[in-house]
């Protein structure tokens, strides 16, 4: 009846994942019960769970990333601990479940942290800026979000119901096949990626759409801001390079359900295989989470500097140049397996290239400084913090990209410090930087300054003390994913390591206090012109945050940092003539709770296939596909915003920003 | 806002090419669809090629099992390729009668697509069960695991297009010919004749190369 489900499952001899499941279980039910008894659960579904505009949808991505940034950081809290700790002595976890923390640690902080958080700011930014109305396919993006909190839902519900994979962030075979991991970890690992990873794709073809094809007139391709272009490579990324992630999970899953043999040790199956198929996904990855993050520091160098972007043309083709190149280095992820000196040569030598069009980045960005005046908010140390960080992380990650060295570095601790460097320093800031950047635009406040400089500063200093020991203990030899260790000149750079990661988390800390200071403020903290930072691109010229329909009209662009340009000709003119413009009757997308039906049997599904309760599969199959036959069978899929609501609502913007205006004349 | 408001057409061109293609503005939404459904079908190709790349590797670890000219049969294939052709052409035909309105041809043609399409997969079905009857099961060897994935692969995604098919033609049963459903339609068929294509590629890859002694 419950396939492998029964009692035993629940880890009732564990304390610390029982303690932590019933801490959020308790936190999850009192938020529901405050939602409920407050009344807010109309308002929720209505506004929220089920809206197809992009701007809401990509809050709740960033939402969604952010509660999962925290449960990466308790895992990544708990392995610095254990590592303080475990010389001589097995430490405070279990071997099996510190396997566990590692692995969870890993997948959430790429899955359900860095991407969801960029492709948030992506939703919530590309069509304000291309100055459009929303994305190509509005119903699909909800899905697609949907989809995503339902991968990172079961990865939750594997830390009390079962065990999560303990195979580290890319389960490789044969470690993950059924012989060595009988249990539901790995399908737990499997499925929920599967699912997210449907959820990418979508996400990934919508924004490719929308890039290409709803770009508002004038927008020429050189015209398009450079977050633009990057979300552009960035999900042209994501549609080449998922499509290989689902086959390999799909293989695996074949081998692990079905006793196929692609990845096994008998009957012919072939383990490097897999490891070649991952990393052709993996790696171009890392460039899907970065490049947008380049488009946001690139956004916020130029605000902050009050300068157009220096070298625009030669970025976007070092953008697009690191989109093609990123494809063809995925070998240098295992330079050991013994493809031999030519080979490695040849993959040693592409990986080194693409720091040549990281490098023109670099440098652009500090040209784009040079002679600016450069104001230091908050987005703008996260992107100066960017510019130090990730040069080192790029350093040594030239110097992994050599074989030899590789050989001696490779699964080493030094491995582990270049790649949280590259994707903290790169990353995370980025999303951080494009956070604090676009919140005013999204909620028509600003976040507290000083808790934000204060959040900046710990989380930069901590990363360092945190990061710069494990290269040191990695040149000393020690590996990464240790339990415990014998080794006393590891001990000082562990303990270092611990104590930079409290000063980690006196950062985060002060995130959500920046978060709750500014909540509270928010009526002080206000930004009623829609450009609180005196931008360049279109998402300032509307009010903050935007109607829902984005533009009152298709913005007209004639030439690069449209909403610049409009600024400067406003203030040619005088503000002489105020034209009468005339409103038209917008067409909206309705909004449709099909995604989150779709994602509660997706839901449900997936947990059937980790237990095996195949009745319970079928259910979830058939009433996915009736969602979406409903979905389909509906007769009106828009509604109509009549002339004079967009009128009143584009005049009362206009007023207000006029009043400020003639305010600012009076000072 | 001064949105709308027009000024000097100087920034079009800060390099003085000469001429500037303006561009025009948000595509219609027929385009859209189809432009995001071609990117979707890319994805989609690049996943077989994945399967594709694994059977090109496994091909030869047959583990004492059979090679693919022992079990190929190649009549069985050749009207099975016949069948799928026969029945891009006729989903062609249902898209030319949904674009001049007429729902007799639209059913018929559909309903001939559909009957060509249960008849490639009931010949493959019946392949694939001949074979796990004789032993020679996806578990049997790599070889096999490759062979039956890719061209199973295959077979379920015409079985969802059969799927898919269906709701088409009970959509235009009960919608008629509305603009939504038109490009619902455009996008089935973009679908189906590129199953075709697939196809084709795992006929030459598999049954061709592999069916030669």
């Amino acid at each position: 009846m419950f396939g492998k489900l029964d009692w035993s499952a629940i880890p009732f001899g564990q304390p610390i994942p029982l303690i932590a499941g019933a801490v959020v279980l308790v936190a999850i039910l009192g938020v529901l019960a405050w939602v409920v008894v407050k009344g807010h659960l109309p308002y929720l579904w209505h506004e929220w769970i089920t809206s197809v505009d992009h701007k809401r949808i990509g809050v709740m991505y960033v939402l969604l990333a952010s509660v999962m940034l925290l449960r990466g950081g308790s895992d990544a809290i708990m392995m610095r601990i254990q590592q303080a700790i475990a010389y001589q002595s097995q430490g405070y976890l279990p071997p099996e479940h510190y396997n566990q923390i590692f692995s969870a640690h890993g997948t959430i902080m790429i899955f359900f942290v860095a991407m969801p958080f960029v492709i948030g700011l992506m939703n919530l930014v590309v069509p304000l800026q291309l100055g459009v109305r929303d994305v190509a396919f509005p119903t699909l993006n909800s899905v697609g979000f949907w989809l995503t909190a339902t991968g990172a839902l079961l990865v939750n519900i594997s830390l009390v119901v079962g065990e999560f994979a303990r195979t580290g962030w890319l389960a490789f075979p044969p470690l993950s096949g059924l012989t060595y991991s009988p249990g539901v970890g790995v399908d737990y690992y499997a499925w929920s990626l599967q699912i997210s990873g449907v959820g990418t794709l979508v996400a990934g073809i919508n924004l490719v759409t929308t890039v290409l094809k709803l770009r508002t007139r004038g927008m020429n391709y050189l015209r398009m801001p450079m977050f633009c272009w990057t979300t552009l490579a960035s999900n042209l990324l994501i549609v080449a390079a998922f499509p290989i992630l689902t086959a390999t999970l799909a293989m695996l899953l074949l081998d692990r359900y079905l006793g196929f043999h692609f990845f096994t040790n008998e009957a012919g199956g072939n383990v490097m295989m897999f490891m070649n198929l991952i990393w052709a996904w993996g790696h171009p990855e890392v460039y899907i989470l970065v490049l947008p993050a380049f488009g946001i520091y690139s956004e916020v160098v130029s605000t902050f500097s009050h300068k157009p972007l220096f070298g625009y043309r030669s970025m976007v083709l070092a953008t697009m140049a690191i989109c093609v190149i990123s494809f063809m280095v995925w070998l240098h992820h295992f330079f050991t397996m013994g493809a031999g000196p030519d080979v490695n040569a040849i993959f040693g030598i592409a990986s080194m290239i693409i720091a040549v069009p990281t490098g023109v980045k670099i440098y652009n960005w500090l040209f784009t400084m040079y002679g600016g005046r450069i104001r230091f908010a908050t987005p703008m140390l996260w992107s100066i913090g960017f510019m130090v960080t990730f040069i080192i992380g790029g350093l040594t990650g030239v110097l992994v990209a050599v074989p030899p060295a590789d050989f001696l570095l490779h699964n080493s601790m030094f491995l582990v410090a270049h790649f949280h460097n590259v994707i903290i320093g790169g990353v995370l800031f980025g999303a951080f930087a494009g956070f604090e950047y676009w919140f005013p635009k999204a909620f028509g406040f600003r976040l507290d300054e000083r808790w934000g400089k204060a959040a900046f500063w710990f989380t930069f200093t901590g990363f360092y003390i945190t990061f710069m020991p494990l290269y040191i203990v990695g040149m000393l030899g020690m590996t990464r994913r240790m339990q415990h260790y014998d080794v006393a000149a590891w001990r000082p750079w562990m303990l270092v390591a611990a104590i930079g990661m409290a000063v980690l988390t006196v950062g985060v800390i002060c995130q959500v206090m920046q978060l709750v200071v500014s909540i509270r403020n928010r009526e002080a903290l206000r930004d009623r012109t829609g450009d609180p930072w005196d931008g360049r691109s279109l998402e300032w010229a509307t009010s903050s945050p935007p109607p829902v329909f984005n533009f009152a009209f298709h913005p007209d662009v004639r030439g690069e940092d449209a909403y610049w340009a409009m600024k400067q000709h406003a203030k040619e003119q005088q503000l002489a003539h105020h034209f009468e413009p005339e409103y038209e009757d917008i067409e909206m997308p309705r909004n449709s709770p099909t995604g989150f039906v779709c994602a509660f049997f997706a839901s449900v599904t997936g947990f059937a296939l980790i237990w095996h309760i195949w009745w319970m599969v079928i259910l979830g199959v058939l009433g996915a596909f009736a969602t979406f036959v409903v979905f389909a069978w509906r007769d009106h899929d828009e509604y109509v915003i009549p002339a004079a609501e967009v009128a009143r609502i584009d005049q009362a913007n206009i007023e207000e920003r006029r009043n400020l205006v003639s305010m600012a004349g009076a000072l | 806002m001064a949105m709308t408001a027009t000024y000097g057409h100087a920034h079009a061109d800060p390099h003085h090419i000469g001429r500037v293609l303006e561009h025009p503005g948000p595509a219609p939404k027929r385009i859209v669809t189809a432009y995001g459904f071609w990117v979707f079908l890319l994805s989609d190709i690049v996943m077989f090629s994945c399967f594709f790349a694994a059977y090109a590797v496994l091909v030869h670890q047959t583990a004492g099992g059979p090679k693919g000219s022992e079990i190929f049969e190649q009549k069985n294939v050749a009207i099975e390729t016949v069948c799928l052709l026969l029945s891009s052409f006729t989903c062609g035909m249902a898209s030319i009668a949904a674009d001049v309105r007429n729902r007799l041809w639209f059913y018929l043609c559909m309903a001939v697509t559909c009957v060509l399409g249960l008849a490639f997969l009931s010949i493959e079905f019946r392949e694939f069960a001949d074979l796990v009857s004789r032993g020679y099961g996806p578990s049997r060897s790599a070889f096999l695991t490759a062979f039956f994935s890719l061209v199973g692969c295959h077979g379920l995604h015409v079985s969802a297009g059969v799927l898919w098919l269906l709701t088409m033609m009970a959509q235009v049963f009960a919608k008629g010919f509305r603009a939504d459903i038109l490009r619902r339609q455009m996008c089935f068929a973009l679908f189906w004749h590129a199953l075709d294509i697939i196809w084709v590629a795992i006929f030459s890859v598999v049954y061709l190369l592999g069916g030669a002694p």
